[in-house]
């Protein structure tokens, strides 16, 4: 009967209930040995229950089972379970990941499916039980991978105590401190399934995927970054932008670096070679890099690939025409300022005279500017600016303004001597007055140097001139004019500053005031002042001696050297004598103005019609004595 | 006999102390002359080049002051020997006497009578001791020392001046003044007193009677026929009868009468290039 019934149920050999097989597996006895092993073959009804796969027959996974065989003879043992057969994708992925290939290897540490999803038991990952969990995962993980396991001790990977920097990191701590489950955990960086080297340009954490991977969780994470990163290159090229993890260290995110040495060793297996050179537009240059002077350099803490973005391992070898190194993926203030400067906007239109980062910068050999070796070291700045700006060299050539020899006057100014004779680097160099990268000519309103912007450019040292020139005459603030008012540079000149004290100084801010003030500069001349100065006295009082140079104010402000409380003290620094009569001297006077100083112009007159009056009596005097004394000799020598 | 040995004796018409008080006022006037001249036309190209080859403003200023010290010394020994004088002779003798300086009718006459011989109306007057153009000439130089001196003492030291009361703007006033009359005496020296001395054609090219005090006989009557005749009618011509100058001092007469006169002209040139061409 029973045979007739199981021959029954045998036609239907796929409706073997879980039920069925239970019948005999419920038994926590049940066992076999193999290979002198012994392996329970209990499966307990409620965990099944519970399990994700509860509506699944137990045939539905173990499919080769032969209801023919009950109980299951040796040697046609049940084949081991294909996920595959309903999961197949993530097989797929799971075979091609460092997990999966392991296995394939045979290598008996390799995890596999039941390795972290168990058998009977799988549990959703939302379960909380679930081992798959995601406040689980650190530590299914970790099970393999952390310091002590067999797993690290034959993987030689160079991050260290992943586990424990992971659980202090800022996702490990939102995680297991604060319980948050939205905090990313193992597989949410390196995925569940495919698992792959960092080198696999398909791993989640290859260097051009990192960004995608954060960005999963920190969306729109470069609108904060633009600082540090040139916004556009997110979207269009973000292999040329920094990962990440350059910055935020994978596993304690908290601290810095990222260790990617490894390929510079690759790298540096060619380009170690002296005489390795290309050839780009008929020239020969030169591949060669120094890595000792590398490693002293301000990027020795970069590996090759974090500038040169653009290699291709689909090229031989991967850095062929891996391009022009573009600096801004960290630099992108410093560089969006190139474009917009001069320099930069002749490299745009591709003019061989255009300077590039590299021409300041220096290639491999990149120092910081508190360096006193880098080319861009303040004390050097003259010297590598003139390297172009120098009178016969190619800026000074293509320059067509009237600042001639700019770089030998700068040499024998006042700031060139502080710099050069001095040694003093507080001083004004080329960038404090140009910008390092956003130099434009003074035509441009956003240039540094324009005639609207100086005054703000020099006050970044001389702010206490700056404050007392803010409330002169000059400054815009205080007279509203549509004319021109002097800047800094009106009276300074731009390169060939001297010390005021100078007598080419002294002599030649006359002619300076007089281009805006042409009369008062006239009658100045009139007056000792002036004829002296012509004469070369130096010390004779100049324009700037009486009205101040920088805070200058009308005579009618109290403030004004020339007001009446002023005015003596001011003219004691010449005439120590001077009282308030002397004062009374008319420094701009001229005997032209009958209206403002009728005494000068009568004095004038009257001793003009003296002279007149006395050369015409003498004159007519002479003229009618001459023909009569010529005549006189005459008859005399006829006499004789 | 007694005339051939006149013929050989020259007259004294310059007392040594004149001499050198004109030889004075000759260093110190051309010294003055190109050094303010070349503060009144600084802005002329020849008066700056030839500051710059003196050695600048600053000793230019000094060569200026130390004339002016000069000339006041010249002044004051001047002014004590007319003092002297006029307790020898009396003041009114100095005033109104046959050779004072004074002008007087007899002046107006004769420069009546001179216009009239230079357009050949009549003979030529028979002058003095002193001309109406040299008695003009010697207070052109007393009245020019005066208010030069004063405006330039005044430009020299203007805080004490100014101190005293005197307002500011008077330093202006004084500044054209001294400059002016400077203008005046330089230009009136170098052209009409070199001409009516020196450049005249009885006396051209130099008459180095000033240097050397005196002159022939023949040329005193001559030139002086008045002064001659009262003298021999005084029979004071013996008293004034000298010998003649002796040779080294008629050649240094020249050169440095020549050399006077040179600059003084130059100066004119100078000036008259600068007002004409470039002086504003």
């Amino acid at each position: 009967m029973i045979i007739a019934l199981l021959l029954l149920t045998s036609s239907f050999i796929f409706s073997q209930s879980s039920e069925d097989c239970l019948d005999c597996h419920s038994d926590k006895d049940l066992s076999i040995k193999k290979k002198s092993k012994i392996i329970s073959l209990y499966v307990d009804k409620s965990i099944l229950e519970k399990s994700i796969h509860p509506i699944l027959e137990c045939i539905d996974c173990h499919i080769d089972f032969d209801p023919e065989n009950i109980p299951h003879k040796e040697g046609l043992n049940i084949a081991k379970v294909e996920c595959s057969n309903c999961h197949k994708e993530i097989v797929d992925q799971y075979e091609k990941s460092l997990h999966g290939q392991a296995l394939i290897k045979g290598k008996y540490l390799a995890p596999n499916c039941v390795t972290c999803h168990s058998k009977h038991n799988i549990l959703s990952s939302k379960n909380p039980k679930s081992k798959t969990y995601k406040m689980n995962i650190p530590q299914l993980c970790g099970d393999c991978h952390k310091d002590g396991t067999k797993v690290s001790e034959l993987k030689n990977i160079d991050q260290k105590s992943i586990l424990e920097n992971y659980s202090e990191s800022i996702h490990g701590d939102g995680l297991f401190k604060r319980g948050l489950i939205v905090t990313a955990v193992c597989n949410d960086c390196h995925s569940s399934h495919n698992i792959l080297p960092h080198q696999d340009p398909n791993s989640s954490i290859n260097r051009n995927n990192i960004a995608n991977t954060c960005s999963n969780c920190h969306a729109q994470i470069e609108a904060v970054h633009v600082k540090v990163i040139e916004g556009k290159l997110w979207e269009t090229e973000p292999n040329k932008i920094p990962a990440c993890i350059d910055c935020h260290q994978p596993h304690s995110v908290r601290r810095v670096i990222y260790d990617e040495k490894y390929t510079d060793n690759y790298c540096m297996s060619c380009h170690i070679k002296n005489d390795l050179t290309k050839v780009e537009n008929g020239k020969q240059i030169s591949l060669f890099v120094n890595y000792d002077k590398f490693k002293n350099s301000a990027h020795k803490e970069s590996s090759c690939i974090k500038c040169h973005t653009n290699i291709n391992v689909a090229n031989n070898p991967v850095c062929l025409e891996s391009g022009k190194v573009d600096c801004s993926a960290c630099h992108a203030e410093q560089v969006s300022d190139f474009q917009i400067s001069y320099h930069g906007q002749l490299f745009a239109k591709k003019n061989e005279d255009a300077p590039y980062c590299t021409d300041c910068h220096e290639k491999h050999e990149t120092k910081v500017k508190s360096d006193p070796q880098s080319m861009t070291f303040r004390k050097n700045i003259p010297e590598l600016c003139a390297k172009c700006h120098r009178e016969g060299e190619k800026a000074a050539k293509r320059y067509k303004g009237d600042q001639k020899k700019i770089v030998e006057s700068y040499e024998m100014s006042i700031h060139g001597k502080g710099l050069m004779e001095s040694g003093l680097t507080v001083t004004a160099i080329c960038t404090d007055c140009h910008t390092s990268h956003k130099e434009l000519p003074s035509s441009d309103p956003r240039s540094s140097i324009n005639e609207a912007n100086i005054v703000k450019t020099c006050s970044q040292c001389h702010y206490g001139i700056y404050e007392l020139f803010q409330e002169s005459v000059h400054s815009k603030s205080i007279t509203k004019t549509n004319k021109k008012l002097p800047t800094c540079f009106d009276c300074h000149k731009s390169h060939s500053i001297e010390r005021v004290e100078r007598s080419d100084f002294r002599q030649g801010i006359i002619d300076q005031c007089g281009k805006c003030h042409e009369e008062v500069t006239k009658t100045y001349f009139d007056t000792f002042h002036g004829k002296v100065s012509k004469l070369g006295e130096v010390g004779a009082a100049k324009c700037y001696d009486c009205h101040g140079s920088h805070n200058i104010l009308p005579p009618d402000n109290p403030k004004s050297t020339l007001s009446r409380a002023n005015v003596v003290e001011t003219c004691k620094t010449c005439h120590p004598n001077s009282n308030h009569k002397f004062v009374g001297y008319l420094t701009h006077a001229t005997h032209h103005d009958s209206e403002k100083y009728p005494f000068l112009f009568y004095t004038f007159w009257a001793m003009t019609i003296l002279l007149v009056s006395t050369f015409t009596f003498f004159g007519l005097h002479t003229l009618l004595w001459i023909p009569r004394a010529l005549k006189e000799k005459k008859l005399k020598k006829n006499n004789h | 006999m007694s005339t051939e040995i006149k013929k050989e004796k020259y007259v004294q018409r310059f007392p040594p102390i004149l001499r050198f008080t004109h030889l004075l006022i000759i260093v110190s006037f051309i010294s003055l002359a190109i050094t303010g001249m070349i503060i009144k036309f600084a802005d002329v190209g020849i008066f700056q080049t030839l500051s710059s080859l003196l050695g600048g403003y600053q000793v230019t200023g000094f060569i200026h002051r130390l004339g002016a010290t000069v000339t006041f010394a010249y002044f004051g020994i001047h002014i004590y020997f007319l003092f002297k004088k006029s307790k020898i002779k009396s003041f009114r003798y100095l005033l109104s006497g046959e050779n004072s300086m004074m002008f007087n009718k007899r002046d107006l006459k004769e420069f009546i009578a001179t216009i009239k011989w230079f357009i050949g109306k009549g003979p030529r007057p028979e002058y003095g001791r002193w001309t109406y153009w040299e008695k003009f000439d010697y207070f052109a130089v007393f009245w020019g020392v005066a208010v030069i001196g004063i405006s330039g003492l005044i430009l020299w030291f203007p805080e004490f001046f100014t101190s005293l009361g005197i307002p500011g703007w008077f330093i202006n006033v004084a500044t054209i003044i001294h400059s002016d009359e400077a203008l005046l005496a330089v230009g009136f020296i170098f052209t009409v007193h070199f001409f009516n001395t020196h450049f005249r054609p009885d006396k051209f090219p130099i008459d180095t009677t000033i240097f050397t005090g005196s002159m022939s006989i023949e040329e005193f009557k001559e030139d002086r026929p008045r002064q001659y005749y009262e003298m021999i009618a005084n029979s004071e011509l013996e008293k004034h009868l000298v010998e003649p100058p002796q040779e080294w001092l008629i050649k240094a007469s020249k050169i440095f009468g020549y050399t006077a006169l040179i600059i003084g002209f130059s100066i004119i040139i100078m000036i008259i290039y600068a007002m004409i061409f470039l002086y504003k």
